[in-house]
């Protein structure tokens, strides 16, 4: 199942990248991508454990970069 | 400004406060450095806090840690002004680098917003403010004067202009009247419209185009992956550097520790990829913004990269060069007035449905054309008495079979030969029109060094006349369908570059997605277009093809000045840090002005008006 996430305050680039290369690594995940530009998010992942995966997700970003919201 | 924003600002002036004061305190050792450490406290204790935390989590090359590493070590080796306004400075520079891009795509996402906001739908004899994608097919809604077309719909009642600039960078309003379509994303310039809505939000046009809009930044370019990895290896790299310096000239050549280590310490106020990482992304997004402001979308950059590097375009002749509508061009009478043979003619015509007969009928338009009693005559023509003449109007073997004499035309396209009472009377001859402006669009791609060919299924006289007329390159006339794909191969065999081919998506979709980039035209409204194609121009103008081409290039050309730009200063400061010339205070200076001028020539890349 494929979603989209509207982020809220993603204030750097780089962290963006950073954040899509971690969640990628995520067990479950098939595929992700965080636009910086557009503060999207969007993940692609197993529709069974898809609000676990999100929780590891948000969890993940907030390590990252602790401004960032994400609206789910 | 954030709230965020407003925090980091007081906390820079209030840094920047103590840090003043700090130089007046007249005290020594311990005391100095307490004096120093309460400014250094303020502004960086969320950069330390997030280093320490990152650590933790095994992220050594952390822009966090690295300026966490950097000042404490100035600090250390007794520099405490240094440290302090090193942190300061970078805090300054994150703050406006935060604001000028928080900005940027602000503004460029707002070109590309014509997202529909409310429908206001008349349900019960009452009108109510709905979001769009609740509204059914069927219902009516109202549109007033400057509100956004929510959905696609026929009008009902009332008649105005609509501006259809958000959809297809055309600037001129278009008149709509009951029965006519009104496209979703489009502006209600003047007047009330009553509407029946045609196609659920999910499915109208302005949906398919924001999705498409949405998604482009996910086809990313060569060049956007090449930094994002250059990104991930720079870091790493500069780091290594630096302990470098640090350990081997004191190590190997007894140089003193001290200078050696501070320099190294400068090293690490550069290693954030920053300006490459924000800029190239931000001006190809800047890039596919103005584009589409021009009514041209783009569906990833990627499109973009390649479009830039085009060494020929390929156009599909009819409808995309020619109206994709014949027309009467000529009438050569032999023996009566024009404007005669016309009305005898168009009332031969005026019951075929063939496309050349319609073709005559138009051009006779409301003249009076008189009775007619027409006989049909398969792959001839037709037989008719108008007004008591016998006319006959069809090809040369109608008038062979009845033995009329008639003068070859030499001219290309198709002719009609017409006899009146068993005498000939003239022919008229009917072409597909050239597009006004397919003359300025092929000059344009020209302009700019890139061939021009056409591919048609029409007759080769007709496709060499028009490709003389407008000085098209190369020309390969009475393809199949199925040809049609063997022929763009065979021009991108020799192409030096990538080959673009130019459509109208309805019956060339393979040939679309075979070339490098495929550009459908004329779209607003044609769902598999906007599936075939990489590129869509939204309105069947040609000249948009050079126009995106301009777009593309100079895009690029923005990117790859970003690039060098900011590798040369980076390298550039390295250099001056490792030999001496250059300090930590520098180092700030130059990381933070080179993402700020980059952020701004980014921005040039949405510009495209000078472009048109």
């Amino acid at each position: 199942m494929k979603k989209i996430f509207r982020l809220k305050d993603l204030d750097c680039a780089n962290c963006a990248a950073k954040m899509e290369r971690h969640i990628k690594k995520i067990d479950g995940v098939n595929d992700a991508s965080v636009n910086f530009l557009t503060q999207k998010m969007t993940v692609d992942a197993d529709e069974g454990r898809f609000e676990e995966i999100m929780d590891e997700v948000v969890r993940l970003c907030r390590k990252v970069e602790p401004d960032c919201v994400i609206v789910r | 400004m954030t709230a965020k924003h407003k925090r980091t600002l007081a906390r820079i002036v209030l840094a920047g406060a103590f840090l003043i004061a700090a130089t007046f305190v007249p005290a020594e050792g311990l005391w100095r450095l307490a004096a120093y450490a309460v400014p250094y406290f303020v502004i960086g204790w969320d950069v330390l806090w997030r280093s320490v935390e990152n650590i933790a989590h095994g992220e050594i090359f952390d822009e966090n840690f690295l300026m966490s590493v950097a000042t404490i070590g100035a600090m250390a080796t007794g520099e405490y002004a240094e440290g302090v306004a090193v942190m300061l400075f970078y805090q300054v520079g994150e703050l406006c680098q935060s604001i000028a891009v928080g900005k940027s795509r602000r503004s460029i996402a707002a070109l590309m917003d014509i997202r529909p906001e409310y429908a206001n739908v008349l349900r019960d004899g009452e009108l109510t403010e709905t979001d769009p994608e609740e509204v059914a097919v069927g219902e009516t809604i109202v549109i007033k004067p400057g509100e956004r077309i929510p959905l696609d719909c026929v009008v009902l009642e009332g008649a105005g202009s609509v501006n259809t600039a958000a959809m297809t960078g055309e600037s001129a309003p278009r008149d709509v009247e009951p029965g006519d379509r009104l496209i979703s994303g489009t502006v209600n310039i003047n007047s009330v419209l009553k509407a029946r809505v045609e196609s659920v939000y999910a499915q109208s046009t302005v949906a398919r185009v924001l999705d498409m809009v949405e998604n482009s930044a996910e086809r990313k370019a060569r060049t956007e992956n090449f930094i994002t990895k250059f990104a991930r290896y720079y870091t790493p790299a500069v780091v290594f550097a630096a302990v470098a310096l640090a350990l081997i000239p004191p190590l190997a050549f007894a140089r003193p520790w001290g200078v050696w280590v501070h320099r190294a310490l400068a090293f690490l106020v550069v290693s954030c990829p920053c300006a490459l990482v924000i800029s190239v992304p931000l001006t190809f997004f800047a890039g596919l913004g103005g584009a589409s402001k021009q009514g041209i979308l783009v569906k990833g950059s990627n499109y973009l990269e390649a479009l830039s590097h085009v060494d020929a375009v390929v156009f599909d002749k009819t409808g995309t060069l020619t109206e994709g509508a014949f027309r009467v061009t000529e009438i050569r009478p032999v023996g009566m007035e024009a404007e005669e043979l016309l009305r005898l003619t168009a009332a031969a015509e005026s019951f075929s449905t063939h496309p050349i007969a319609r073709a005559i009928v138009d051009r006779a338009g409301d003249r009076e054309t008189g009775d007619a009693r027409v006989e049909e005559l398969a792959g001839r023509g037709v037989r008719a008495v108008v007004d008591g003449h016998t006319v006959l109007a069809g090809n040369r073997r109608l008038m062979a079979e009845n033995g009329i004499d008639l003068q070859e035309a030499e001219t290309p396209g198709t002719a009609v030969y017409v006899s009146v009472d068993g005498a000939y009377a003239g022919e008229l001859l009917i072409r597909d029109t050239v597009k006004e402006d397919a003359k300025p669009c092929v000059d344009g791609i020209h302009a700019q060094g890139v061939r021009v060919a056409m591919l048609t299924g029409d007759r080769r006289a007709a496709a060499e006349a028009v490709a003389r007329e407008l000085g098209i390159d190369e020309t390969r006339s009475e393809l199949m369908p199925e040809d049609k794909v063997s022929g763009l191969e065979a021009i991108m065999a020799t192409a030096r570059g990538a080959v673009a081919f130019v459509g109208d998506g309805i019956n060339d979709a393979p040939v679309l997605m075979r070339a490098d980039v495929g550009l459908a035209m004329g779209a607003l409204g044609s769902d598999a277009a906007i599936e075939a194609a990489d590129m869509v121009l939204m309105d069947d103008k040609p000249s948009r093809v050079p126009q995106a081409v301009r777009i593309a290039r100079r895009t690029m050309k923005i990117v790859w000045q970003n690039i060098l730009f900011a590798l040369a200063v980076k390298l550039g400061m390295l250099v001056l840090i490792a030999v001496g010339y250059a300090n930590m205070w520098l180092a700030v200076f130059a990381d933070v002005g080179v993402a700020l001028l980059a952020i701004l020539n980014a921005l040039r890349a949405m510009k495209t008006r000078g472009a048109a």
